[in-house]
């Protein structure tokens, strides 16, 4: 399969966008790029910017493996994706409210009504509560892969909690510091604003029972959560308090957290624990990472939960293959930016088709997610490929299959040199009351083995910095390359 | 604040404190083992170590004979040891990673340098230059925490509650290491300023890097009671008891005015520190030293519960 090189375009001249930065890495001597890779390795290492594997009993704490060598997408296409990140998310939450709500969606025969009602991750009490300014997912993450100049397509949507995003801004710090020169000559764009966003996403979501200042935690179920360091990460940049659950309780049905001080009234949550998890008294009644009675408090409209309860349901990858449909129901509009053609094996059609062409195709659990219980067809051995079309016949409504999309690569540091790696891109999209807000960029991930399709950091996965480069930048750099290509 | 921050920020600085003193500890032991045993006397240094950092008992359910080698390398690491120095540091740094919205950078790096420099050498494997490189390194992660946070913490709660962790544990190890070796130095009615007390008790001195702030203070040789009466009572000597409630009392009344509450940890920390002033060395030795350390350990472990009730929970 021939990929398209973001660098090198699908020949062997540089597109203009990489021009300089390619330049740069060209210039420099080699021993000068290893020390650098060492310092980013050693930055990550001494900020503790770690996440755990689970079922790894070795290496509790791992760093992601960093590539020094950026991602770069210029300012249009940035504002193309832009635009239909905005619409995509808009459509997202306007759906989730409609399944909890009148389900018109269904009503017009547009999404199945048992993919909704028998869908784990359907929660009934939603039906009951209508969160504030009618957001649910507050933050959400759309991962998109590129698979031409102009080609990029949504891969997953993230509307329940969406990680990476503390990635996105390490990776930054550690490339400003590591990389001054780089930065000094290109515009691009900052990202550091995130948390600041993010807090008044917020807090423009609180209940109106809030005071003025509404008072914001972030819920995690503990330091050895996976993603703890993301946790403390943005409590700490946001200045809000990091919050277990038996920091809270709950009393006539408002929210407090116990200080030095007392009890401390909680109007918003942004919560890092699951659904199941988040209220013994609604949900698994032997967690003890919640907090009992926040799902009355909740109901009772003195919290405001985020991202909502339910929304899970968005997550679904049956539910996206209806993406299209869901939008222009919502919209009105087409939408702008393409889902990949996704074959349902609950449907009988589809489901022959898929098993014929299990080699050439990729699979994947409804529900699944960081990468594991899915199979890339074309990476699998007979074996394989005969046992998963067995778990495919046994319950063809738990899988999804799409073509093997030839997803675009990106040059990274690797042990024989600087080679071509396949990545995909997920920005980070907050709905407020007020606005939606789009940090430019997100976290560039990297499958770092060769010829591997699976970026997730429990695969084998790394990340980049992504640079989105103003045009004025690009366009001085296109006039020093004016001989080859675009 | 929240509770548990608080929790999680006391016991921090609690543990480094510790850590620092076990390393203090093996450096007494360890100088003292060198001299030969007309001088520091046929009492065994690593029998009080272990009497010093309190696992006496745990010790000997796993060991025979207390030698350098076993107590260094329990102390250090023992598997059953939960105080041990690298116990300190993983709880240390457990702590601060639970609470990290509430350290400075510089304070949290500086506390994951050290686990991941404990987590490189080989700790059941120390002995000469290599042990005392490593106890110099453990004292240094402690003096750069302190420093850290000094220099970069607002001065509000999340920095006071540190502050009362590591007074705490600094007064209950310096009764401790007092108390001990007062047990192993001869009784008060031998001579003294003979070879056998001077050694130990400048070892002990030098220990707590107090050995010229001695000279300096008391312009005479080294006399077991002036020890005392410099490590229980002068204001001056930081590592002294009575310097660390006046300074705990600073902290517990800086938390009382920004809460507008007094309580139960102020009542006690004020009771403490009163009787310490109402002391000499004189009425110490009449007393006993061992009685009035004794009831001092008791009184500071109760404050540490009053800080608990008060405002951990």
């Amino acid at each position: 399969m021939n990929a398209f090189d973001e660098m090198r375009g699908d020949g062997d001249s540089l597109r203009p966008i990489y021009t300089d930065v390619a330049r740069w890495f060209e210039s420099v001597p080699p021993d000068m790029i290893a020390n650098r890779r060492a310092e980013a390795e050693a930055f990550f290492r001494r900020i503790g910017i770690t996440f755990a594997v689970y079922g790894d009993e070795q290496g509790t704490e791992r760093i992601i493996p960093f590539d020094i060598m950026p991602r770069i997408l210029s300012h249009a296409e940035w504002t193309r994706l832009a635009a239909g990140l905005e619409q995509r998310v808009n459509a997202l939450n306007a759906f989730i409210g409609d399944v909890y709500g009148a389900r018109d969606i269904v009503k017009a025969g547009i999404v199945p009504e048992d993919l909704v009602l028998t869908n784990p991750a359907y929660r009934p009490e939603m039906t009951r509560i209508r969160p504030a300014a009618g957001i649910y997912s507050h933050i959400a993450g759309i991962d998109l892969v590129r698979t031409g100049p102009d080609d990029f397509f949504v891969l997953e949507d993230n509307a329940r909690t969406p990680s990476g995003v503390s990635y996105m801004m390490e990776n930054r710090e550690a490339m400003l510091r590591l990389f001054p020169e780089l930065f000094g000559r290109l515009k691009i764009k900052p990202v550091d604003q995130y948390p600041e966003e993010l807090l008044a996403t917020l807090r423009s979501v609180a209940p109106k029972s809030a005071s003025g200042e509404p008072v914001v935690v972030v819920l995690t179920p503990g330091p050895y959560n996976s993603a703890y360091y993301e946790h403390s990460f943005l409590a700490d940049r946001m200045g809000v308090d990091l919050v277990e659950g038996r920091d809270l309780f709950v009393r006539g049905n408002i929210v407090y957290m116990r200080t030095t001080e007392g009890a401390k009234r909680v109007d918003v949550i942004y919560r890092r624990v699951d659904d199941e998890y988040l209220d013994p008294l609604a949900f698994r009644p032997e967690s003890t990472l919640g907090v009992p009675g926040l799902i009355s408090a909740y109901k009772a409209g003195n919290v405001t939960i985020s991202n909502a309860v339910g929304t899970g349901i968005a997550d679904d990858k049956a539910i996206y293959s209806y993406m299209p449909e869901i939008v222009r129901f919502y919209s009105g509009k087409e939408a702008m930016l393409k889902n990949v053609p996704t074959w349902r094996c609950r449907e009988a059609d589809a489901l022959s088709h898929v098993l014929a062409k299990l080699p050439e195709l990729v699979v994947k659990e409804v529900n699944g997610s960081g990468g594991y219980g899915m199979l890339v067809g074309p990476h699998a051995t007979k074996v394989q490929i005969a046992d998963f079309a067995e778990k495919i016949r046994a319950n063809p409504t738990n899988y999804i299959a799409q073509p093997t999309l030839s997803l675009s690569t990106v040059p990274c540091f690797v042990e024989e040199g600087l080679a071509p790696r396949h990545v995909d891109l997920r920005p980070f999209v907050l709905s407020g009351a007020d606005k939606v807000r789009i940090v430019p960029g997100g976290l560039t991930r990297v499958a770092l083995k060769k010829g591997s399709l699976v970026v997730n950091s429990s695969q084998g996965g790394g990340t980049k910095d992504t640079w989105i480069v103003e045009d004025g930048s690009a366009a001085s750099m296109s006039q020093s390359q004016n001989q080859g290509g675009v | 604040m929240l509770a548990r921050t608080a929790d999680n920020l006391f016991w921090l600085s609690r543990y480094v404190e510790r850590a620092e003193n076990l390393a203090r500890v093996l450096d007494v032991a360890l100088r003292l083992s060198t001299l030969p045993s007309a001088y520091a006397g046929t009492s065994n240094e690593w029998e009080s170590a272990l009497d010093t950092a309190a696992c006496r008992d745990l010790f000997f359910e796993t060991h025979e004979q207390a030698t350098q080698e076993s107590v260094t390398r329990f102390i250090i690491a023992g598997a059953n040891y939960p105080s041990s120095i690298r116990a300190c540091i993983d709880i240390a740094r457990q702590n601060a990673r639970a609470v990290r919205t509430a350290l400075t950078s510089e304070v949290w790096e500086i506390l994951n340098d050290a686990w991941n420099e404990m987590q490189r050498v080989r700790l059941d494997a120390l002995s000469g230059t290599d042990l005392t490189r490593f106890l110099a390194f453990v004292k240094e992660v402690s003096l750069r925490f302190d420093g850290a946070a000094y220099r970069t913490m607002l001065r509000t709660d999340h920095y006071w509650f540190q502050r009362l962790g590591m007074y705490i544990e600094r007064a209950d190890n310096t009764a401790r290491l007092l108390d001990v070796k007062y047990h192993v130095v001869l009784p008060a009615a031998e001579p003294v300023g003979g070879g056998l007390d001077y050694f130990q008790w400048s070892a002990l001195l030098r220990s707590l890097s107090a050995l010229n702030s001695y000279h300096l203070i008391y312009r005479e040789g080294i006399k077991p009671w002036l020890v005392a009466d410099f490590l229980i009572l002068k204001l001056e000597q930081p590592r002294s008891l009575a310097s660390s409630y006046e300074n705990l009392n600073r902290v517990l009344d800086l938390l009382a005015e920004r809460y507008g509450r007094q309580g139960a940890s102020q009542r006690q920390a004020r009771r403490i520190f009163a009787d310490l002033q109402n002391q000499d060395f004189e009425k110490l030795f009449q007393t006993g030293l061992h009685e009035v350390l004794t009831a001092f350990l008791e009184e500071n472990a109760k404050l540490g519960l009053a800080i608990e009730a008060q405002y951990l929970q």
